[in-house]
């Protein structure tokens, strides 16, 4: 019961991590691929600020003139996951206009039915 | 079969990250980086928020690198989409009188919002990412309430090349003063008062009107047919 | 504490398990969205101010905002 008490956070990140991975695999239409890859970079991000945080730590900020730097949370992960979440919704934007000029030009989103494709 | 072999990766995928993670425990992990940063950020910046201090000067590079990444995916969108030509004109009602008055009364609000989130962003919580993607969201409601109005095309242009060069040359001015690219060359004030961390606030206000123009202009060009 | 977080992390599974379910896309658009509202909330409690705003203001907002549009411009449902 302790490891739950300890690991709640890295199970809930790995978790997205492999559920989006199982999607990316195995759906045969573009846009339920790209749904996937969303929850994947969630995941990743949700992994990685769990990683730097401290038992009973405070947030980074100087909210008055004397605070203890003793127990602050690290802040270099949140720095680049907030790089991470602005590029994430970049490469999203730009698969969807990619699945846009697909569907103009196959009539169709399904990935076993585009011409050539045989996984 | 397909199926099978996704879940027999996900299982191998799965032992080597237990393996590997079996030295990472949660809560505990105390970095020296982190344990400078905190100690001396408040002295060697001048801004309050250790975050945006570690983004915008200790980490000043990622963050133009992150700029420029932006800035080619909302080009190569709209490079992709005008490309084509010709999609279905379709016809768009008009909307409800509720949702007509609510959207213009609110659009002046939301764009106060943004702007008071990333002038403040070396004070409180907040910056140039997060208040440039309010004032994407409330064009978004623009465009869903008041629907015959579109963004000018040239006002939009103009701030995204704007913001993208005050950054750039900002940093440039530091190579200038001093030795090297992002040197913090503004006097550093009295730290919890707007004119305080010299260039941060400049560089975060750049920033925030490029996102915003960015991300406005993203939605801009998925929405236009034909 | 620990029951609210692991309430909101089985929440957070279920929502993913369903958004690669649905066959109405816009269903799993919007349950993708509830997924990434809970990341924000857990954020919160991760002390991380910063990265929750702004995951929720362009991971739950905008990126729903434009897979929308993209769908009203292809296919609704999955064949």
């Amino acid at each position: 019961m302790s490891f739950l008490h300890n690991y709640t956070y890295y199970i809930g990140a790995f978790g997205l991590i492999f559920i989006g991975l199982y999607v990316i695999l195995t759906k045969h239409n573009l846009i339920k691929v790209i749904i996937g890859l969303g929850i994947l970079d969630t995941g990743v991000n949700l992994f990685l600020i769990s990683v730097g945080y401290i038992t009973e730590g405070t947030a980074p900020i100087f909210s008055g003139p004397d605070i203890d730097t003793e127990h602050m949370v690290d802040p270099v992960p949140q720095a680049l996951v907030l790089t991470a979440i602005v590029i994430g919704v970049a490469v999203l934007a730009l698969a969807l206009s990619l699945a846009i000029r697909l569907y103009q030009h196959y009539g169709t989103l399904n990935l076993r039915k585009m011409k050539g494709q045989r996984w | 079969m397909r199926k099978i072999v996704s879940i027999i990766l996900l299982v191998i995928a799965a032992l080597g990250i237990r393996l590997s993670l079996k030295e990472v425990r949660f809560g505990e992990h105390e970095t020296e980086v982190g344990k400078h940063y905190v100690d001396e950020g408040r002295d060697e910046t001048g801004a309050t928020n250790i975050v945006t201090s570690v983004v915008v000067s200790y980490r000043g590079f990622d963050t133009l690198g992150e700029v420029t990444v932006l800035f080619i995916a909302a080009t190569g969108l709209g490079a992709v989409l005008t490309a084509g030509g010709g999609g279905k004109m379709r016809k768009t009602e008009p909307a409800s009188l509720v949702l007509y008055t609510g959207c213009r009364i609110l659009f002046p609000l939301i764009l106060i919002f943004g702007i008071y989130i990333f002038i403040h962003g070396h004070l409180t919580p907040g910056g140039g990412f997060q208040g440039g993607a309010i004032i994407a969201s409330g064009f978004l409601l623009n465009y869903l309430g008041c629907r015959e109005r579109r963004i000018s095309r040239v006002a939009s242009n103009l701030a995204e090349s704007l913001g993208g060069l005050i950054f750039v040359v900002i940093g440039l001015l530091g190579l200038v003063f001093g030795g090297y690219f992002l040197l913090n060359f503004l006097p550093k004030g009295t730290p919890n008062t707007l004119f305080s961390a010299g260039i941060i606030p400049i560089i975060y206000i750049a920033i925030g009107f490029k996102v915003g123009s960015e991300l406005a202009s993203i939605i801009d060009n998925l929405i236009e047919e034909s | 504490m620990i029951v609210v977080v692991s309430f909101l992390v089985v929440l957070m599974l279920v929502g993913a398990v369903a958004a690669s379910i649905f066959r109405d896309l816009i269903s799993a658009v919007i349950a993708a969205a509830l997924v990434s509202l809970i990341a924000s909330i857990l954020f919160y409690f991760l002390q991380a101010p910063d990265v929750a705003m702004a995951e929720a203001s362009i991971g739950a907002a905008l990126t729903a905002a434009i897979f929308i549009i993209a769908i009203r411009r292809t296919k609704r449902y999955e064949e």
